[in-house]
């Protein structure tokens, strides 16, 4: 490095290196299921601008995809949809619980709607609300880029 | 070939799924599969006490909640016998509301159907309008998207202060920008060529599918449950029903727009209307909440207000239907009670099922690239399809 002066270098390890690179550019997919969904567009779209963020690419193939955000009540007939959709993102993959139904079957307790989707996926942050605000949304995604920051790359 | 479409695809308006049978890109039959979404709503009022049933009803078709909750307390109203006494200042913020949830539906319809077609920036100046929609129903409420604010015998609270000053300005500011996203797309060269002519449904068939609202008007048929069984005072409304011929995606398109002029007209009218301050229930307080200041010092008050909150109130045995004008056509909750606290069946009419049922009838014989396109149109809402 002393024959290259002028070069700026910045030293860091291919571990940190990874994780900035993932969690700067996480690609949602867009799977919309009920109100949360609105509540979700209205974070990509002009007021909340999740791009500040980087993870304004809504990919439709779950194939592209890093994030599944499960907005919305999660019927017993889409769970197996659901399951397969998560099957098909590449690793690593994430999943936010979005909102109340989601999480815990909010306000519907009934025959219809799986209680909760940690029953299907394995889920990494739970967001609150019904349906909660573009705001908490993107607290949600921060949380989760947090804690994509502390991966491991050998597991 | 066949292809199956959805339930996860980006232009399904949510979770309808689709088995296109092709030939080469033309589609020659078409069968949609509903029931993603099914949440067991109907299913879960019965268990509610009436005015619990409000918040369950406003997630049916969640673009536009406050019009589902409207048509579920005027059906309520009527089988209780006080419709009449509902105060007339009640009925014209009941209007007020009622249409500024139609544009506020209208702009996520827009922005998502153009979105879908490709249209990107459209969706983005839609959002952008329909935030300052939201901002009225905070103030309302504090909550963005279901207020609960329309209850069972008036209204939750009195109007907050402020209320008239940002509906006013939403009202001045929004038919400039809805000439805004007209110069984007009505003339746009693009646009037209992927919707005229498209998704065409004959008058005949749309009635045989019983479509009503901006689907229906696109042919022709000048169905509005304003105009023909008028609810809250609209017949001392002025205000045009929009009609067009061709019953294509376009025409739907424009029926749409106009729709939110005449909104815009409405609104306009019941702001002029209402008070700040007034009466905003029907002060029967066997029905709603005593005030609070009677709570803390009256006897009388704080056994009403115990009794509203643990048992609620009884409606008597029958069964009542008032339609009114959602956002995608006549809506409206068929109720039956048993004379208990709580319902014995309520039923959804969703225009947006005969909306589905139709979807396959218009795009046969027209091509794959189509099929979004006459989905957006239908302007959908699986939550109120699948309930």
């Amino acid at each position: 490095m002393a024959d290259f002066p002028d070069i700026p270098v910045l030293t860091t390890t291919v571990e940190k290196m990874a994780n900035w690179a993932r969690r700067s550019s996480i690609w949602p997919v867009t799977f919309g299921l009920a109100c949360c969904a609105i509540e979700m567009m209205a974070m990509s779209a002009s007021r909340y601008d999740i791009a500040r963020f980087g993870a304004e690419v809504f990919r439709g193939s779950p194939r592209q995809s890093d994030l599944m955000i499960v907005a919305g009540r999660l019927s017993r007939k889409m769970a197996p949809v659901l399951r397969r959709i998560y099957d098909q993102m590449p690793e690593p993959k994430y999943v936010i619980s979005m909102g109340a139904c989601a999480s815990i079957g909010g306000v519907f307790d009934n025959y219809a709607l799986v209680q909760g989707v940690d029953q299907i996926v394995p889920v990494d942050v739970f967001v609150p609300g019904c349906p909660p605000r573009p705001e908490s949304l993107i607290y949600g995604i921060v949380q989760l880029q947090k804690k994509i920051d502390q991966m491991k790359l050998t597991a | 070939m066949t292809v199956n479409m959805g339930p996860q695809h980006p232009s399904t308006h949510g979770v309808l799924r689709l088995i296109l049978e092709l030939s080469g890109e033309t589609v020659i039959s078409a069968d949609a599969t509903i029931g993603f979404l099914h949440t067991g709503i109907e299913k879960t009022a019965e268990q509610k006490k009436w005015q619990q049933v409000i918040p369950l009803v406003e997630r049916m078709d969640y673009l536009g909640p406050q019009s589902n909750s409207l048509g579920f307390i005027l059906s309520v109203e009527r089988l209780m016998g006080i419709e009449s006494k509902i105060p007339e200042r009640v009925r014209h913020i009941r209007v007020l509301i009622a249409e500024l949830q139609r544009i506020s539906s209208h702009l996520v319809w827009l922005g998502t159907h153009a979105l879908e077609i490709g249209a990107v920036s459209v969706m983005m100046y839609c959002f952008r309008e329909r935030e300052l929609l939201l901002n009225v129903n905070e103030m309302l409420a504090g909550f963005r998207m279901f207020p609960s604010y329309l209850r069972i015998g008036g209204l939750r609270e009195d109007l907050p202060p402020d209320f008239h000053e940002t509906v006013d300005a939403f009202l001045e500011r929004f038919p400039s920008k809805l000439t805004e996203y007209e110069n984007l797309l009505t003339k746009n060269q693009i646009w037209m060529k992927r919707t005229r002519g498209v998704g065409v449904l004959s008058k005949e068939d749309t009635i045989a599918y019983s479509l009503v609202g901006p689907l229906a008007r696109a042919v022709g048929i000048s169905y509005d449950v304003r105009r023909a069984f008028p609810y809250l005072g609209y017949e001392t409304y002025e205000f045009d029903v929009p009609t067009r011929t061709h019953g294509d995606v376009y025409d739907r398109y424009l029926v749409r727009i106009e729709e939110m002029r005449q909104s815009v007209r409405i609104a306009k009218q019941a702001l002029q209307r209402i008070t700040p301050r007034g009466v905003f229930d029907i002060q029967d307080y066997r029905i709603v909440p005593p005030p609070k200041d009677k709570v803390y010092t009256e006897m009388e008050g704080l056994i009403q207000h115990f009794l509203i909150y643990s048992q609620g109130f009884t409606v008597p045995p029958g069964e009542a239907y008032v339609p009114i004008e959602g956002p995608r056509g006549e809506h409206g909750f068929y109720i039956v009670s048993d004379g208990s606290n709580r319902p014995y069946r309520i039923k959804s009419r969703p225009p947006g099922l005969y909306a589905c049922q139709a979807v396959p009838k218009m795009i046969e014989g027209g091509m794959i690239a189509d099929v979004i396109a006459v989905i957006g149109s239908t302007d959908v809402v699986m939550g109120d399809v699948d309930r």
